[in-house]
């Protein structure tokens, strides 16, 4: 998990690539004179009593190079409109989408297209493969969309069949492929153009367990392989914590908190995230850099590193040994001492 | 389950019944006092609506003009179009080409040799479909070319093949262009909707004044018969194009047409050749009726055989349309899983070479050896005579009980059933069926109802629609009685449930005409050869929703009504039954609307209803009374369709709410 912790690293250096200020989607009928709406007019109640239904209201955050940025929330709570407010597959009705600084909303349809095109990739909660191409063809598919002539298009797409872990399944269809290998052609599929954005729209809920937990693995290496930045979309804590630099919790159209998974369950907002994160042990989510005492300390046997979190680290923490732990950072020097006693303390809390 | 239905039901119907028989007794007083012109069936149309739409047409045929070039001008352009690539594909098929006329007359090019297409399909149903249907195929050509009805056949296979591929473009384009622009999507469906229900023959009439008598016009009246089931299936399979697809095409930066040809025919391709399949059954089976304004083939050769009651020979000709149909089906339909299962290239350039190869030889070979293009008469199989003289022998020796049960049905069954009909003033029946909508489906399925009704009563064809009425009620009664207890019997046994399936889809790929000839055989001409020929018809609906009805419950619901202990009749009364009762009622539906489609067939041995109307006005050429006639048929068949849909919704609903 060391890619996680380029995200304290993220906030500080990489620039801002997506920013989304004041993003809204509002459906009913009246949503086109929505823009004429008072700031007043904009609470939940109102919308509800003009029979307007606030998907996505009042969306604002920056991503990073590189960032894993997961949406998480339940059923209904607009994570998926706001995925597709942001690749505008939905047309949001009011705010400013900045890619590199350049408003997308503002875009023609064939600049639009060109934009997907170049820079997009997007895998699919239901997969989306076409069942009439073979895997190669699947994932040549956004090449050949670009003019990309077939012989090129197919020698791209065996290397990323490689990438995935595909070999040998070249030349099947869609039907003859398990859930878990079709899913693994859509994300071949939406690395086919090499894109800067990569759109995950709850790509591994209708797979089973055992299998979500290999993709997830597959996105993480991925990510270490070549970093992208990300955004995904999960209904799933678990795969939120594992995956997420920073996730943003959405209830009933509006994002309720934003921070890195240590940040949540350490500082809820409110009660609803709270509740949300209840069943997460501490654990998992503290990272050693959080708990040490920083400074100049001794040196001794065992070192952990500050970027890792508790649960990571817990064999150190209960084998026998000192009573601090020397911390380091990702380069090997030494930043501060964790207290053996904390660190076991923060590992016994249960959710 | 009883309960909480019960309770939810009461308030809905309690006032509704109420209401409903307080309007049925006003409908019943107000008839016997309203004037004699009311009441009854009315003899003469209170508006001259058919008038109307002779003047119409006849506006259209000879005066329509845009700038000077009339619009028959256009359709007999369109006509000479089409003349020529049909009469290419008969030349190819099944006449050669040939110089010069009488004894002139030199064969330029041989026609492709029986068995070079015999055996170049017989590879295609190989590839396609497996051996079985190779040998089959072999079996069909064989038997099509030793007894004669090569020519024949091959006609009416050009003319299918024609229209299919028209119906199957203009069928994609009208469909994709509905997809697109949702806003007329409700009226072209609509517009479909009714052109599926009526008959055949109202197709021909307009296109015989617009075409001109001959194949070229039969073929327009194909196309436009054969096209809806098509723009309905485009619009469905493309419909059904999961949204992620959707996005994707999106995502990828597809354009337009990249996301039609790319993504949306290929991934709604398995339901596509669904439709394909339809269009080729619905085009076979209106070629063969076709056949009476001229186009020649197969189906004119039974009519020519009926008319000289030579039922051996149009035993013989119908046997060929059967092979014909049965062949036609089982290749679309084999095309069709193909493409869901993915239909790979690899084969399928050699394959073309070999069959291009298998056709090739024997053309080549037969300017040669003239039995291989034409098989030569001499030679030639029948067995008609026999046939003929066992069709006579059954009639004789069972003369007695056949003409008793025939005699018997029409006086004490048939004929009351009708009279009684037809003396129903028509504002009773109005009346009832308005309020019957209202019931079942409120006030739109009501106001639907009785627009329908009216239109009816209005264009003066009342009387004939009860008749029609009549028929079709009564061989709806059979075919459910029959076809109900025997699907509800079959559904307990998978093995019989499987070979009743494939009976009943061959039984369903034939040709309506077909079904007349074994009545017609035992009972001659009539209303009770037509009522034979509707029910064995009809009958296969009936027992398929039979069948489907009974394995749709849930089988939670048949175990939990096991451990409660019931006994196998009150797991049938209370459980099974109500639960395929909205499967039942559809069966219901689709048996009427078979029904209704044979009924117009039926005319053709003298029934006194509607369909007499449409048939005797396309004889007589009168455009006006054929189509009214034919509209007053979807008029009874969308009442129907109305009042049994809704009454299907209902119960799914009940069943619903039941299930929480």
């Amino acid at each position: 998990m060391s890619d996680r912790s380029k995200a304290a690293q993220i906030r500080s250096t990489a620039e801002v690539v997506l920013s989304v200020s004041g993003v809204w989607k509002v459906f009913g009928a009246s949503a086109s004179a929505f823009r004429n709406r008072a700031p007043a007019d904009r609470t939940a109640e109102a919308l509800a009593r003009d029979h307007l239904v606030g998907a996505v209201q009042d969306a604002s955050f920056d991503i990073r190079r590189g960032e894993v940025f997961v949406i998480m929330g339940l059923s209904g709570s607009g994570k998926s409109t706001l995925l597709r407010c942001l690749t505008r597959l939905i047309e949001p009705t009011e705010g400013r989408i900045a890619l590199h600084g350049q408003d997308i909303l503002t875009l023609g349809e064939k600049a639009l297209a060109d934009l997907r095109r170049r820079k997009m990739g997007m895998v699919f909660q239901h997969f989306a493969l076409l069942p009439n191409r073979s895997v190669v063809g699947n994932i040549a598919f956004p090449l050949e969309v670009q003019g990309m002539d077939r012989t090129r298009a197919e020698a791209r797409a065996r290397e990323l069949v490689d990438l995935v872990g595909l070999t040998g399944r070249e030349d099947r269809l869609p039907s003859q492929l398990s859930g878990g290998q079709q899913q693994r052609v859509g994300i071949a599929r939406s690395l086919a153009t090499d894109p800067e954005f990569w759109f995950l729209d709850e790509p591994f809920s209708a797979l089973d367990p055992l299998i979500r937990t290999d993709l997830q693995d597959e996105v993480q290496r991925l990510q270490r392989e070549q970093s992208r930045t990300a955004i995904f979309v999960t209904h799933d804590l678990d795969e939120a914590i594992r995956l997420a630099d920073r996730i943003a919790i959405m209830e009933g159209g509006r994002i309720i908190q934003i921070g890195t998974p240590e940040e949540l369950v350490t500082r809820p907002a409110t009660d609803y995230v709270r509740r949300f994160v209840a069943k997460v042990p501490p654990a998992r989510v503290i990272r050693v850099g959080s708990l040490m005492q920083a400074g100049p300390v001794a040196a001794s046997g065992v070192s952990v590193r500050a970027d890792e979190t508790i649960a990571e680290i817990a064999a150190k923490i209960i084998s026998n040994g000192p009573v601090t732990i020397a911390v380091t950072d990702r380069n090997g020097l030494l930043v501060g001492a964790l207290d053996r006693q904390r660190a076991l303390e923060t590992l016994a809390v249960r959710a | 389950m009883t309960d909480t239905s019960s309770h939810t039901r009461h308030p809905v119907l309690g006032p509704r019944a109420l209401w409903t028989g307080g309007a049925i007794l006003i409908a019943v007083l107000a008839a016997f006092l309203l004037p004699a012109r009311l009441a009854g069936s009315p003899d003469a149309p209170l508006l001259p609506v058919s008038e109307w739409v002779d003047a119409a047409m006849n506006w259209l045929v000879r005066d329509a003009a845009i700038g000077g070039l009339s619009l028959s001008d256009v359709t007999r352009a369109l006509a000479a179009s089409a003349q020529w690539p049909i009469e290419a594909l008969q030349k190819l098929l099944a006449e050669g080409w040939i110089s010069g006329a009488g004894f002139n007359k030199k064969q330029i090019l041989p026609p492709a040799s029986w068995l070079g297409v015999t055996l170049a399909t017989a590879l295609l149903a190989g590839r396609l479909a497996g051996w079985r249907l190779g040998l089959f195929t072999i079996a069909a050509g064989t038997y099509i070319a030793t007894f004669g009805l090569w020519t024949s056949a091959m006609m009416t296979l050009s003319s299918v093949l024609f229209c299919v591929l028209a119906a199957l473009i203009l069928g994609l384009m009208l469909g994709i262009r509905a997809h697109r622009s949702p806003g007329i999507e409700p009226t072209v469906r609509a517009v479909m909707n009714v052109m599926q229900t009526v008959p055949i023959f109202s197709y021909l009439l307009p296109t015989l004044l617009l075409f001109g008598y001959g194949p070229s016009a039969a073929l327009f009246a194909t196309v436009a018969y054969a096209m809806p089931p098509m723009v309905h299936a485009t619009v469905l399979a493309l419909q059904s194009v999961p949204p992620d697809t959707m996005d994707l095409a999106r995502m990828t930066g597809c354009s337009r047409r990249q996301t039609l040809w790319k993504v949306e025919l290929p991934v709604a391709m398995p339901r596509l050749a669904i439709g394909l399949n339809q269009v080729v059954m619905m085009t076979l089976n209106m070629v063969i009726i076709a056949s009476m304004i001229g186009a020649g083939g197969l189906g004119y050769d039974v009519l020519r055989a009926l008319r000289r009651l030579d039922f051996g020979a149009a035993f013989e000709a119908g046997m060929a349309i059967v092979v014909l149909a049965v062949l036609l089906d089982r290749l679309t339909q084999a095309l069709a899983r193909k493409q869901s299962a993915g239909l790979r290239k690899g084969r399928f350039g050699r394959d073309l070479l070999i069959a291009g190869a298998l056709v090739l030889i024997p053309t080549a070979l037969s300017l040669l050896v003239p039995a291989l293009a034409i098989w030569p008469k001499a030679w030639t199989i029948s067995v008609a005579a026999p046939l003929n003289d066992a069709v006579s022998f059954v009639n004789q020796r069972f003369y007695d009980p056949l003409e008793a049960l025939r005699t018997f049905a029409l006086l004490y069954v048939m004929n009351p059933i009708r009279d009684m009909m037809q003396l129903l003033p028509w504002p009773v029946v109005v009346a009832t069926v308005t309020i019957a909508g209202w019931i079942l489906g409120g006030v739109r399925a009501a106001m639907t109802v009785a627009a329908l009704a009216l239109f009816i009563v209005v264009t003066g064809y009342w009387a004939a629609a009860m008749g029609s009425l009549y028929l079709t009620l009564l061989s709806v009664l059979v075919s459910l009685a029959i076809g109900f207890p025997f699907g509800i019997w079959a559904a307990s046994r998978p093995r019989t449930q499987q070979a009743v399936q494939i009976f009943l889809d061959t039984l369903q790929t034939l040709p309506t005409l077909v079904y007349l000839l074994p009545a017609v055989m035992l009972f001659r001409n009539g209303d009770f050869s037509a009522l034979i020929a509707i029910v064995s018809y009809a009958v296969a609906p009936a027992v398929r929703y039979g069948i489907d009805g009974m394995l749709h419950v849930p089988s939670e619901r048949v175990e939990a009504a096991a451990m409660a202990g019931c006994s196998r009749w009150q797991t049938f009364r209370y459980v099974r039954l109500p639960g395929a009762l909205p499967t039942l009622l559809l069966g219901v539906n689709q048996t009427v609307m078979m029904a209704l489609s044979m009924l117009v067939i039926a005319a053709l041995v003298g029934t006194r209803e509607l369909g007499q109307e449409v048939f005797t006005s396309l004889s007589q050429g009168l455009a006006g009374p054929g189509i009214v006639g034919g509209l007053c048929v979807a008029c009874l068949a969308l009442i129907i369709d109305t009042l049994l849909k809704a009454a299907a919704a209902r119960a799914t609903q009940q069943d619903r709410s039941s299930h929480v």
